[in-house]
């Protein structure tokens, strides 16, 4: 199985997210940066595949060069190769990052071998577009199921099946190969690197892949904090002599 | 929750261990009313006590470091926060292998149980380490791992179970207000102001760690600190470690070379490092507790700087680290505090009275400062000598922001480092330069730092002497380089031709590091006999020489007191203690304004010429009469030498005739030439502080302040009771008085050392700090549990021997001991020359009263 | 202006977030402007519900491979439809399916797709873009917009509250438009081969009571109280991420921005101190009880109520007294021995 991971270079998120002085992005100066949740359980998952099906995990991502630290995350998680498109600093619409992936991925499939799987988070950590994995499955005219918490994979018959959460329960989506699917966290507990992973990720060569960009139609006026309800906490008390006090409350709201 | 009082006779603002340490120990001697802030949440308001690695390795070179230490795991262990595990550190350098050595030495001079030991043994006590990489290893058995959060709020409930402490976490503060004090040109705390309310309150401690310099800021005081980056990554689960069941079950490595350590964190291991690039923080540029990712203190972590660390420790710990399931848990960029020279910053800052620093002070040290900064709070003296952590020791040049990033980035490599007594610092340099500088330099001087100051410490166009004073040194090795190369670096033996130099002919020595503080009016006799031990009362135009001290009794001070008229007096200072000094004197001011004090350093050079040929020479620059009838020992008076005015102080501290020429700023190089062409014909050399602070110093038996001089030994032991104890009133006479009462404890000797050689033939020099043992290697302890030591130690290149001064209790105190000091791992044969303070060189000071 | 509204339904009962949609649809676009977008069996039984709502006109997609739901099928569907129809704009419920939905069709049609959005401007009709806000971050934070396109996309965040106005025409008979897409023979789709229920009857999405617990419950033992209590009350077990990555509970209890998102009745906090990642998953609770030792945490002084304590020592104290109540109220003893 030869699968592609697509990551985003996201900001790391404090207690309060603070905003730039222009309103336009997150204040990152003390953050840091990572890849989202969701993210990490896809490199896990295709670290995982890879490992039992043999085969090679690329990493992909669109974002500004500092985005090689989260390719090397990556690959110091167990992935084979990292691939970097420099789209520079500018946040990037939906229509754009999935395009960026797009090109690069037809770059990297050009030599004829297609990649198996494509592994997307189900939506970014930062932006929540919660579309670029469908935007390039469409165009690569891939099946595509997201929300996925559950892969399981028949080679014999080149088919995934794919658990993800629905209403009171659980959907099993069956798709042929090659396909694309967004995960969610849940799927796996990622691992965390190793040190030896940490050096050979530390000294691998990145690969960068050139696309063509024209902005799509979302266009970021700038970012807000919602207002917070200033509500007053009710303190019912202190230790085992409160449970009188919320016992109350929770015959006041109807639950007993 | 709880609300603000409006008044509260203390404010400590930071809650981490240095300030739940303060309020707990203000609390148990009799502080009530106290008030903690601070402006993050409790139990962990996000400072750096929050990510700390919490062990504590008890040596350190510095004894009060070693002691603040020592009180702080005694604290610990009595709040049940104090896990034992033991620590090694290990050498992988030959280089390293010597330092581990002279770490044992520290640890038997202040009583620390440690022992040397094998790679094999190090494999037993941490079966994970790779012993082949190892060559040698220091153990301390009782390095412990604690829990400064829990400590802390022990400390907080201790306080609050007195009824003596309000505590108010989420408080910011915004400002401190001052006001003029009674004391003219010094200002006092008078507000704080938070956004939960102002407290009124003339006592305020910034125990705010990486924030205190902002928070000082506000109040207009100074302390030099600087935040800085110290990383530390957690890696597991290490199914070895988690089978142990505890948070640490196995002693602590500190691999010293790479500057890292390893130590157990349930099933992690964690490693910390001190070798990657200094990377400084803005302290206004610490993130909010809302802005950061973990804590203010804990920033994103920078893989770039830690990825040459993890080889070294995968290569340490391969057989646990070494493995894919095994992986980087946690990483972060911890925040801690640097000071430009790497020691805490502690007490009444100099620019506002009543505010209190306690910053810059690591884990190891926290309660122990704690307790110390409430006695001298309380007691205006703490029990362990603070000199080298006194915020005072800074002159203002040392307290710029600019200096204290050059020297926090200088000296952050050196957290692990081998450092030399006597190293020099490389960055920052060249602040404060004599009048005489630019010949000093043509002279190939070898500049070394004082308070900024750039000192000769020997002159390279001195070289010659090596060959021409060989038949006047008594032992002509004296003026061969030190075969050792550790006990000869920072060393010149041209320090030694100078000093023969000016036993034969005279020598000219820059002094302008000296602090002269002019007192003057009404009460200035009251002052300055209030301030010191001596008798004051004196003609106009005596020298006193006296100790100053605490109210405790200990040593604050030693200093040349100059009567110059019925109501004016000139107090001269070593640079070194020049600032803490003024401070002491100024805060010690009526407020009546009946005396004035009047800081002369930067107006004032000096120079000092002695030897044999000193009167000739000044004989003819002035037409005053210098003979010894015309101006007698232990006077001053003003003179002209050549065209300069001159104050001159008849008094030497390097035993022979001569004086201290003390002359306007501006006419320093006239002055410094004029010597210089006079004494051509007569043999005058330059010479440097080598001679001056330290050979000279030492034939003649003369202390120094922070070596001999401290807290901890009284006047008595030191040899420095006076014969009489005068009728004023003085500070620490009480305690003066009772230790006059008693034989001494210990006594402050000269000793000489018999045999250099080492077990392999080689010369070697002890340096200072190593453990004066019975002949059978025994430490020597006195009745007060203080263990004997090497204060100072240098050539006497008149009397030939190396000596060294040491206080021993009253059996080892005789003449003609035989006992042994233990240096680098040997011990070698010493004999007391001399108990109390007669000179081994001119007993009866003949030389210098002729 | 015509703006679609898709309906998702149980068997001809809409949810409620579609009827949000079909609300927005109304508003932005004016009366007689909303028309619905269904799928699968029983779509038509939608009409009187929707008639009431103010929708114009049904559009119901039928085929083979719409029976079921298909992300690609039914995207595709929905991109032919509104290739066909070329309305101004299409709304949805911002669901799992709804966004997957909308993406999948906005793909097909080469157009953008806001998602998520909790405002929604139409415009004066001097700007071609409509402005509009939506939600990053779980709700943390909210992105201004223009969206620029021949057919605007967008789903609304769960719990944006849009005034639904009663159609007044509620009498008109909805009319019924079906639209059979093309689907190619060899569309590669996925499609569900398997559904199963969660064995318990109370889910953790769908619970009026969440009793969660965090670091302060300390260990997978130490939830046992807050499962004696959920039973009790009749209410689900959650978690914050601290005790899913200590291995205490399973993620699919996990409460916050990378688990589930819920809006309870209640929400019982137990030793959880409302990192962001967590509050984003809780914050739509109509109210919030806080058990925690430390009375700053964000949890604390975000909640509705607290009680300052640890939980080991506060819940069975609040278990004993519930039991005390309810036997009580229906006269219950203990039985005798």
């Amino acid at each position: 199985m030869d699968i592609c991971v697509c990551v985003k270079r996201v900001p790391g998120t404090g207690s309060t997210i603070l905003l730039t002085d222009d309103g336009m992005n997150v204040d990152t100066r003390h953050l840091g940066f990572t890849i989202g949740p969701h993210e990490e359980c896809a490199v896990e998952e295709a670290v995982q595949i890879v490992t039992a099906h043999g085969g090679s995990v690329t990493v992909l991502t669109a974002g500004p060069p500092e985005a090689e630290e989260q390719l090397r995350y990556a690959l110091s998680l167990g992935a084979d190769r990292g691939v970097l498109i420099d789209t520079g600093p500018e946040e990037l619409d939906a229509e754009q990052t999935a395009s960026a992936l797009t090109q690069a991925i037809r770059q990297l499939e050009s030599g004829g071998s297609r990649f198996d799987m494509l592994l997307f988070g189900n939506e970014s950590a930062d932006a929540s577009h919660y579309q670029v994995g469908i935007r390039v499955a469409c165009a690569l005219e891939l099946p595509m199921v997201g929300g996925v918490k559950g892969i399981q994979i028949d080679e014999a018959a080149g088919t995934l099946d794919l658990r993800r959460d629905a209403a009171g329960g659980i959907e099993v989506y069956r798709t042929p190969l090659p396909a694309a699917v967004a995960v969610a966290e849940g799927l796996n507990l990622p691992r965390y690197p190793s040190m030896r992973g940490r050096l050979r990720a530390m000294k691998a060569r990145l690969d960068t892949v050139e696309v063509q960009l024209e902005p799509g139609g979302l266009r970021k006026r700038g970012l807000r904090r919602p207002a917070e309800q200033g509500s007053q906490t009710v303190m019912l008390g202190t230790g085992p002599e409160a449970a009188d006090a919320v016992a109350d409350v929770l015959e006041e709201l109807g639950v007993v | 929750m709880s609300s603000l009082p409006e008044r509260a006779d203390v404010v400590v603002i930071g809650a981490g261990i240095v300030g739940n340490s303060i309020v707990h120990h203000l609390a148990d001697r009799g502080w009530r009313n106290i008030v903690l802030l601070d402006k993050g949440p409790l139990p962990d308001p996000g400072g750096s006590t929050g990510h700390a690695s919490n062990f504590i390795f008890p040596v350190d070179h510095s004894k009060e470091i070693t002691a603040l230490t020592l009180d702080s795991m005694r604290q610990y262990e009595k709040f049940g926060t104090l896990t034992t595990c033991g620590g090694v550190e290990i050498s992988r350098t030959e280089e390293r292998d010597q330092e581990l050595l002279r770490r044992m030495s520290s640890a038997t001079s202040w009583g620390v149980p440690a022992e040397m030991i094998s790679p094999a043994r190090v494999g037993e006590l941490v079966p994970f380490v790779d012993t082949s990489l190892i060559r040698t290893a220091f153990w301390t058995p009782s390095v412990a791992v604690v829990d400064p959060l829990q400590t802390g709020a022990l400390m907080r409930e201790h306080a609050r179970a007195l009824g003596a402490l309000t505590v108010s976490a989420n408080t910011e503060v915004l400002g401190i207000d001052t006001e003029e004090a009674g004391t003219p040109g010094t200002r006092t705390v008078r507000t704080v102001h938070t956004d939960k309310g102002d407290i009124e309150t003339d006592t305020v401690v910034v125990a705010c760690g990486v924030w205190s310099r902002r928070i000082a800021g506000m109040a207009g005081a100074s302390i030099p600190l600087t935040p800085a980056v110290h990383q530390m990554i957690d890696v597991g689960p290490i199914p070895e470690l988690a089978a142990t069941g505890q948070e640490i079950a196995y002693p602590i490595v500190r691999d010293m070379d790479p500057l890292m350590y390893e130590r157990q964190s349930g099933a992690d291991l964690e490693v910390g490092s001190y070798a990657h690039r200094p990377i400084l923080h803005d302290p206004d540029d610490i993130p909010s507790i809302a802005a950061s990712a973990l804590s203010p203190t804990q920033l994103p972590f920078t893989q770039e700087d830690f990825d040459p660390q993890l080889a070294t420790a995968l290569e340490l710990f391969g057989p646990i680290l070494d493995r894919e399931e095994v992986g980087v848990r946690h990483a972060i960029n911890g925040l801690l505090s640097l000071t430009p020279d790497g020691s805490p910053v502690l007490g009444e800052t100099p620019e506002v009275r009543g505010l209190w620093s306690a910053a810059a002070v690591w884990i190891k040290e926290g309660p122990g400062v704690g307790r110390m900064v409430a006695e001298w709070m309380t007691d205006g003296s703490a029990e362990i000598d603070l000199h080298s952590a006194d915020i005072a020791r800074f002159y203002p040049n040392q307290r710029a922001a600019t200096h204290v990033r050059a020297r926090a980035s200088e000296g952050f490599n050196k957290t692990y480092g081998i450092v030399h007594p006597r190293e020099q610092w490389e960055s920052s340099r060249g602040q404060r330069l004599s009048p005489f500088f630019a010949r000093e330099r043509e002279l190939g001087a070898q500049f070394f730092e004082v308070g900024g100051w750039e000192r000769p410490h020997w002159y390279e166009s001195n070289r010659h002497l090596l060959e021409e004073m060989q038949p006047h040194a008594p032992a002509p090795e004296m003026l061969r380089e030190r075969p050792a190369e550790w006990d000869g670096r920072w060393w010149s033996p041209i320090t030694n031709a100078e000093h023969l130099a000016m036993r034969e002919r005279a020598a000219m020595i820059d002094l302008s590091a000296f602090a002269h503080f002019d007192v003057a009016g009404p009460g200035a006799l009251d002052y300055v006999q209030r301030m010191v031990v001596a008798q004051v009362d004196r003609p106009v135009g005596r020298i006193m020489y006296t100790p100053v001290l605490s109210p405790g009794g200990g040593f604050r001070s030693d200093l040349t007191v100059v009567r110059l008229g019925t109501r004016h007096f000139r107090i001269v200072t070593g640079g070194a203690d020049g600032a803490r000094d003024l401070q002491w004197f100024t805060t010690h001011l009526p407020s009546d304004g009946s005396v004035t004090l009047t800081d002369l350093t930067s107006a004032t050079c000096t120079v000092g010429l002695w030897g044999p040929r000193a009167r000739d020479i000044l004989g003819e620059l002035t037409a005053d009469d210098v003979s010894h009838e015309g101006f007698g020992f232990g006077t001053a008076r003003w003179l002209t030498v050549d065209t300069v005015p001159v104050l001159a102080l008849r008094i030497s501290y390097v035993g022979d005739l001569g004086w201290e020429l003390h002359a306007p700023f501006d006419q320093g190089r006239r002055l410094w030439d004029a010597v210089e062409e006079a004494g051509r014909p007569h043999g005058v050399v330059p010479a440097g502080i080598g001679v001056y602070g330290t050979t000279g110093r030492l034939e003649k038996g003369y202390r120094l302040m922070g070596a001999e001089l401290e807290a901890e030994y009284d006047p008595v032991e030191a040899g420095l009771a006076l014969p009489k104890v005068k009728d004023a009133d003085f500070v620490g006479r009480d305690a003066y008085l009772r230790a006059r009462g008693h034989d001494p404890v210990a006594t402050l000797c000269t000793l000489t050392v018999d045999d250099h050689h080492d077990s392999g033939g080689t010369r070697r020099y002890p340096q200072g700090g190593e453990p004066i043992l019975t002949p059978d290697g025994e430490r020597i302890v006195d009745r007060k549990g203080r263990g004997s030591y090497v204060t100072s130690a240098g050539s006497g290149p008149s009397v030939g021997r190396y000596l060294l001064m040491a206080y021993l209790p009253p059996e080892h105190a005789v003449e003609g001991t035989a006992l042994t000091v233990g240096y680098m791992g040997e011990r070698y044969p010493v004999t007391v020359a001399r108990a109390g303070r007669t000179p081994l060189f001119d007993p009866d000071d003949e030389r210098m009263k002729r | 202006m015509t703006v679609l509204a898709i309906v998702e339904h149980d068997g001809g009962v809409p949810t409620a977030g579609s009827l949000q949609a079909v609300a927005v649809a109304a508003q932005v676009g004016g009366t007689g402007s909303a028309e619905a977008v269904a799928f699968g069996p029983g779509a038509e039984l939608l009409r009187p519900r929707l008639v009431t709502a103010g929708v114009a006109r049904l559009h119901v997609l039928e085929h083979d491979l719409l029976d079921d739901y298909s992300p690609e099928t039914w995207g595709e569907s929905l991109a032919q439809l509104v290739g066909q129809l070329r309305p101004d704009g299409v709304v949805a419920a911002g669901t799992d399916r709804g966004n997957e939905l909308m993406a999948q069709a906005a793909a097909r049609a080469g157009l953008p797709f806001a998602a998520n959005c909790v405002a929604v401007d139409g415009g004066t009709g001097t700007s071609p873009a409509w402005q509009l806000t939506r939600a990053r971050v779980g709700g943390l934070l909210y992105e201004d917009a223009d969206l620029t396109a021949s057919v605007k996309m967008l789903s609304l965040a769960a719990g944006v509250e849009v005034a639904t106005a009663p159609s007044a025409a509620d009498s008109h008979e909805l009319p019924v438009e079906v639209f059979t897409p093309e689907l190619p023979a060899d569309f590669a789709y996925s499609r569900v081969v398997e559904r199963a229920g969660h064995t318990t009857g109370v889910t953790l999405a769908t619970a009026p009571v969440v009793v969660s617990g965090g670091r302060g419950v300390a260990s997978a033992e130490g939830f046992a109280p807050l499962e004696e209590l959920a039973e009790l009350v009749g209410g689900a077990v959650g978690c914050s991420r601290v005790a899913t990555n200590n291995g205490w509970r399973p993620h699919s209890d996990q409460v916050g921005q990378t688990g589930t998102r819920i809006a309870p009745d209640l929400y019982i906090a137990c030793g959880i101190s409302g990192a962001t990642q967590h509050w984003v998953g809780c914050m739509n609770a109509k109210a919030i009880l806080a058990i925690n030792t430390d009375p700053e945490a964000p949890m604390v002084t975000r909640a509705t109520y607290a009680v300052i304590g640890d939980v080991q020592d506060v819940l069975p104290a609040v278990i004993a007294a519930v039991r005390r109540r309810a036997g009580a109220s229906t006269g219950r003893r203990p039985a005798l021995t």
